[in-house]
């Protein structure tokens, strides 16, 4: 099998994966067949059936229904992280790279701090801070995710800046940020695409694992995470509870990876 | 095939990675007869001290490590321990009680009559901030006599020898809050913040020495974890454990044991900010809460309807006929918040500590049924600490789920939370009525007197709509098949004595 081919196949399966997940996101935002919060003391424990194709959970909430929108919750939370992580690093990353001198020194060793902890950690410090809930989650997924965004990015520029048509503008008297608006940061764009794919599933995971510590979403909204956890006490007597919503995160980052590795390689 | 190769390992990685998500492993009990793992829902962070302990959490596992001249049996009646014996005079003002000979602490030294009187003094002091202060304002004197400690009443008091369960604690031990040292059948070890508390069995206890040498109380934040653990072989005891949870270990090696909490679980109001100061809102929303619908979803039926701030262990000042103050019906409370001027619904927060599965699950139903009267309520978890500090002590909140018992099988323990004045009064109810009636049953001189006047008290909390009260939840109890011998007491208490090796 030629590599190209292999790319196509990666690129297909990856396409698909998150086509499905993005269908399943749309349809939580417009309609789901039930109420995701609505109890129904009949279908306590409910199996998979037509009537509920993911079957119910504890309280008898429909999971199928619970999923849809876990998946837009997810989708959501992952998607601003890395809006925010992105906007933020391509400042930080353009003002270190192409300025250096002390403004460089002093931010990139802030980066570097905030890097060395461990981003999960961080996260439940300023939740700690702010207090559980989605608008905390989203402030401090993206302040983790802000560090390694800026290292790419100052990376690139420091490259950029050194050749030779950026001294050619600069000749020419354009104002610095010209030179960053116009001539550089359309250079970043190969560079931040795969970049942003990665992080999106890094954030899908961070996401799904703090709503498992119960730092994000609170009951009884949904959220792919809380449902895991809330489902590992039944995971013995009803595992349904708990393989549907892990496997729409595996599905998520699934199809996310394939597609950012298919990228990646084409460019 | 390299790519198929890499497809392959994603797949496994993320599958592995859900897997991890979802089990937390333990490590394994070892031989029985030596040693048991207790688990237990929070750290005992608030203070080890027993007259400073606040948490029913904190006082339940105390209750092993300390005793007071007389101690509670499983059947809530008073049994003489440091003491041996008591006698009340006639006129009923004075109390006396004698030591019991070879009670010794846990650091070696024999309990002596300044100890009690240092301990007595460590509550009954005018200056004392303690928590149990307003119970010893009765005590006019304390001295002792010899080998006996004679106790001075005000005025007669039907309850007072509930007031002598406290803990009586050696005198000039001055680290009592991180170093317990009391006369109980266990002995404090150590303390491992968020971790563990482990004790030892007492070998010089003057009575029936507990069966289980060791034992460690593994504190298990994570509610949704517990029955991994239990099935995981991490811990064999867990008490109070939820109805879906007791079903999971369903032909497991553990056995449930069913009996009833002993506390009140409601809805707990603030009743100081808006808009629960308007008592027609605290009304609305009793009459749109379902304490039924709660028990069926949540507990599987199991749980007993409560009305008001009183639950049946309590005997005869329980009054049945109080649950039937509000009977659900949404048109009523539709109503009463139109005459409130909240026509429109309005929005609030329920903090739940996020360790009680049991008040998660009430509190989810509870957003559901007031989605029905247009009122929305939004769960905000909190950590156990932090409710304790904002919610319980700070009284920074707007309504919260949680259960609330009495620290002694006194009506007076249970009620005096209520009264205006009260530094427990954590939901700051304000009633004049309220406070009379109290005052009048405090003040009787006559049993049969001061329980109608409690009672009048449950009736005004009731009428008042001081909480949404809900129910006295099932105690299940799940036990490793390993031992056996667990007994329920009335009060919020575990006792880990009487729990054996099985044969």
């Amino acid at each position: 099998m030629d590599k190209s081919k292999n790319q196509k196949v990666k690129f297909i399966i990856g396409l698909t994966l998150v086509g499905i997940i993005f269908i399943m996101m749309i349809a939580g935002i417009f309609c789901t067949p039930y109420d995701p919060l609505a109890m129904d003391m009949s279908a306590k424990f409910a199996g998979v059936s037509f009537k509920h194709i993911m079957g119910c959970d504890n309280f008898g909430r429909d999971i199928f229904s619970r999923v849809l929108v876990g998946v837009r919750e997810t989708m959501f939370v992952s998607a601003t992280v890395v809006f925010i992580g992105t906007f933020v690093g391509i400042i930080i990353g353009t003002v270190t790279g192409y300025f250096g001198g002390w403004v460089d020194e002093i931010l990139m060793r802030i980066n570097d701090a905030v890097l060395a902890f461990p981003s999960v950690l961080l996260a439940l410090l300023v939740i700690g801070v702010l207090g559980g809930g989605t608008h905390s989650l989203i402030i401090a997924l993206g302040i983790a995710f802000v560090p390694s965004f800026a290292r790419i990015v100052r990376g690139e520029v420091l490259r950029i800046r050194n050749l030779d048509y950026i001294q050619c503008v600069r000749l020419y008297g354009a104002s610095h940020l010209r030179i960053i608006v116009v001539h550089i940061l359309p250079n970043l764009r190969t560079v931040l695409l795969s970049s942003v794919l990665i992080g999106f599933n890094n954030a899908v995971l961070a996401e799904a694992g703090m709503n498992y510590l119960g730092m994000g979403t609170q009951p009884p909204n949904p959220s792919l995470g809380l449902m895991l956890s809330e489902a590992q006490s039944v995971i013995f007597t009803n595992p349904w509870n708990a393989i549907f919503p892990g496997f729409v995160i595996v599905m998520m980052i699934l199809g996310f990876s394939l597609l950012s590795d298919a990228m990646e390689n084409k460019s | 095939m390299k790519a198929f190769k890499k497809l392959w390992r994603l797949i496994i990685l993320s599958a592995t990675l859900t897997v991890a998500l979802c089990a937390c492993g333990g490590d394994k009990a070892g031989d029985a007869s030596k040693h048991i793992t207790i688990g237990i829902p929070q750290d005992l962070s608030d203070s080890l001290d027993p007259h400073e302990a606040l948490a029913a959490g904190t006082r339940e596992i105390l209750f092993n490590i300390y005793e007071g001249l007389v101690k509670p049996d499983s059947n809530g009646d008073l049994k003489p321990a440091v003491a041996d014996e008591y006698s009340v005079s006639e006129d009923g003002l004075t109390y006396t009680f004698h030591l019991r000979k070879g009670v010794k602490f846990h650091n070696g030294k024999d309990v002596t009559a300044d100890d009690v009187l240092y301990s007595i003094k460590r509550n009954a002091d005018p200056d004392s901030t303690l928590a149990n202060a307003s119970a010893f304002s009765n005590v006019k004197e304390y001295k002792a006599d010899g080998e006996n400690i004679v106790i001075t009443l005000n005025k007669k008091d039907g309850d007072f020898l509930q007031t002598m369960t406290i803990a009586i604690v050696p005198e000039g031990v001055d680290n009592l809050s991180t170093q317990p040292c009391g006369t109980g059948p266990y002995k404090f070890v150590s303390r491992s913040p968020q971790e563990n508390i482990i004790l030892k069995r007492f070998a010089d206890y003057w009575g029936e020495k507990a069966y289980i040498e060791d034992v460690t109380l593994k504190i298990c934040a994570n509610a949704d974890s517990i029955t991994m653990d239990l099935l995981g072989g991490s811990v064999d005891f867990f008490a109070r454990i939820t109805a879906s949870q007791a079903l999971q270990l369903k032909d497991s090696n553990f056995n449930i044991e069913e009996g009833t909490m002993n506390l009140v679980q409601a809805m707990y109001l603030n009743n100081a900010v808006e808009p629960f100061n308007n008592e027609k809102v605290r009304q609305a929303l009793c009459y749109a809460v379902d304490p039924k619908e709660i028990i069926d979803f949540a507990f599987d039926g199991k749980g007993t309807e409560l009305g008001s701030s009183m639950f049946p262990a309590f005997g005869k000042y329980f009054v049945k006929e109080i649950n039937d103050v509000y009977t659900p019906d949404i048109e009523k409370a539709k109503e009463l918040l139109k005459e409130a001027g909240y026509e429109n619904g309005f929005s609030f927060a329920i903090k739940v500590p996020s360790n009680y599965q049991p008040h998660i699950d009430t509190a989810q139903v509870i957003v559901e049924q007031l989605k029905k009267i247009g009122v929305n309520a939004e769960i905000k978890l909190v950590e156990w600490d932090s409710w304790l500090s904002d919610v319980y002590v700070g009284r920074d909140f707007e309504a919260t789920v949680v259960g609330v018992d009495a620290s002694t099988m006194t009506a007076k323990a249970m009620l005096e939370r209520f009264t205006s004045d009260s530094s427990k009064n954590f939901v700051n109810f304000k009633s004049d009525a309220y406070d009379a009636a109290f005052n009048n049953a405090i003040n009787a001189t006559d049993d049969a007197t001061a329980t109608e006047y409690y009672k009048e008290c449950e009736w005004i909390l009731a009428r008042e709509a001081a909480n949404v009260y809900i129910q006295d939840l099932a105690e299940m109890v799940a036990i490793n098949n390993k031992y056996t011998g667990y007994e329920f007491y009335p009060i919020y208490v575990l006792d880990i004595a009487k729990i054996k090796p099985a044969k």
